[in-house]
């Protein structure tokens, strides 16, 4: 961010992000969290908030990392860390696990990604039509089968460019798909009229907010 | 006596022809079926396409078979992990060919192919790059994409317990591919940790029916590395 005037706002860190997705989860969701910073979101779901969370590697009803007494080295999510299962918790095939996503059972997955555009447009997994070898992953399955799909990441890359824009420029994971977009500097709703802020870190205006990113921006009613 | 169970990493690999289609389970360390890799390393068929989620790490297992020059084609959905060196440099290379697929796209080819089902429609991947070239039809107002099944000629599964008849279970996340891999084959090669007695395994819990499995080895290697 290269505005010279003394910012009168302070980007939230990746914690406060993952909190803050955390707390708009509501009870009884089942949900898939993605590789990298939507996983951190799952240690803000208080433990009295029943959530289901879903790995598409075959487990549901996942844990946090386990103590050192208690690790299974055959328990893994799907970021390949190990995890734990919560009491309820169940094992199923590849398949089984990917028609819990395609068939629309999964209420909320949460991904990272590279660009949302305005129009709910999500690019998350490869920086160009000539990459060498993109690695899919599940992250199209999940996009195209989640019932809602919220996209956790910075307000712009490390230089400064804007994250959301008004078309991607990068491939698609899948059209039209993210609702809601939660960065280090807002929230954000996408409409059929383009994105609408839903809030913004303490002090920042739409003026501040505009400014860092691509496309036209509008309050929430 | 119907009796699946192989003594020798030979029997077990018997038969596997040159140009193979050949499914590798496993999801990161877990699953994996590593020794039954090192035997299809040792008997030496080649131009095969391997279906795997993962493209092999370092110099070892399925990354050793590229390395061999083994592996014509690889279908996968996550090729570029951390170690993935050798494959990286045969794709460079142009020496490997690479089909990418959607990790539930692919898991769902398998088990269609399974199932006897030669296609099915599905919404992952409609309006991406993956999509390009393939039929697509509208169904309840949504578009979706026509996938084929992966018909595969050899399956090598990691189980945790087998008995002769080749009922398997296995062991919290290390089901992943596994099962539906099993189903996709017209010959199962399976590694277990444990070999129990026919009628030791409660039907209720057998996950893959033996009906699935051609051949079972008993390999207790122990559990896979802490990540």
């Amino acid at each position: 961010m290269s505005d010279t005037a003394a910012a009168a706002w302070k980007p939230m860190n990746r914690g406060q992000m993952a909190e803050r997705a955390a707390r708009d989860i509501p009870e009884g969701w089942c949900v898939n969290l993605g590789i990298g910073m939507p996983t951190m979101i799952a240690d803000h779901i208080p433990l009295e908030r029943e959530v289901i969370v879903h790995s598409e590697n075959g487990v549901l009803g996942m844990g946090p990392a386990p103590k050192p007494e208690e690790i299974n080295p055959w328990l893994i999510n799907a970021g390949k860390q190990l995890v734990t299962m919560r009491p309820g918790g169940s094992y199923s095939h590849h398949a089984d696990s990917f028609a819990m996503i395609r068939g629309g059972h999964i209420d909320l997955c949460v991904l990272g990604a590279f660009q949302v555009a305005e129009n709910g447009d999500i690019a998350n997994w490869s920086t160009s039509e000539n990459d060498s070898a993109p690695a899919v992953g599940g992250a199209m399955d999940l996009a195209a089968g989640a019932k809602n799909l919220w996209v956790l990441m910075e307000h712009t890359t490390k230089s400064g460019e804007a994250k959301l824009v008004r078309r991607c420029t990068y491939p698609l994971t899948a059209p039209g798909a993210v609702k809601r977009v939660y960065t280090n500097l807002a929230v954000l709703d996408v409409t059929p009229t383009g994105f609408a802020v839903v809030d913004m870190v303490p002090g920042m205006t739409l003026a501040d907010l505009q400014k860092v990113t691509d496309a036209p921006l509008r309050a929430a009613n | 006596m119907i009796n699946k169970l192989v003594q020798t990493m030979a029997e077990a690999m018997d038969g596997i022809r040159d140009g193979s289609t050949v499914l590798i389970g496993g999801f990161g360390a877990v699953g994996q079926p590593n020794q039954l890799i090192d035997g299809l390393i040792e008997q030496g068929a080649k131009d095969l396409t391997v279906v795997a989620n993962n493209a092999g790490t370092g110099h070892v297992g399925l990354a050793r078979l590229m390395e061999l020059g083994r592996v014509r084609k690889i279908i996968c959905s996550f090729p570029r992990s951390a170690g993935s060196v050798v494959f990286e440099q045969l794709y460079r290379e142009g020496r490997i060919e690479l089909e990418i697929v959607p990790q539930g796209t692919m898991a769902e080819r398998m088990r269609a192919a399974g199932a006897g089902v030669p296609a099915f429609f599905t919404a992952t991947s409609v309006g991406t790059s993956l999509a390009r070239g393939k039929e697509q039809r509208e169904f309840n107002g949504r578009t979706y994409v026509m996938e084929e099944a992966i018909f595969a000629d050899v399956a090598l599964v990691e189980a945790w317990e087998a008995d002769r008849w080749g009922n398997l279970t296995y062991r919290s996340s290390g089901r992943n591919f596994n099962p539906v891999m099993a189903m996709a084959a017209k010959l199962t090669i399976v590694q277990t940790q444990h070999v129990v007695e026919l009628g030791a395994l409660d039907p209720e819990r057998v996950v893959t029916p033996g009906i699935f499995v051609n051949r079972v080895l008993h390999v207790p290697y122990g559990d896979p590395p802490i990540p």
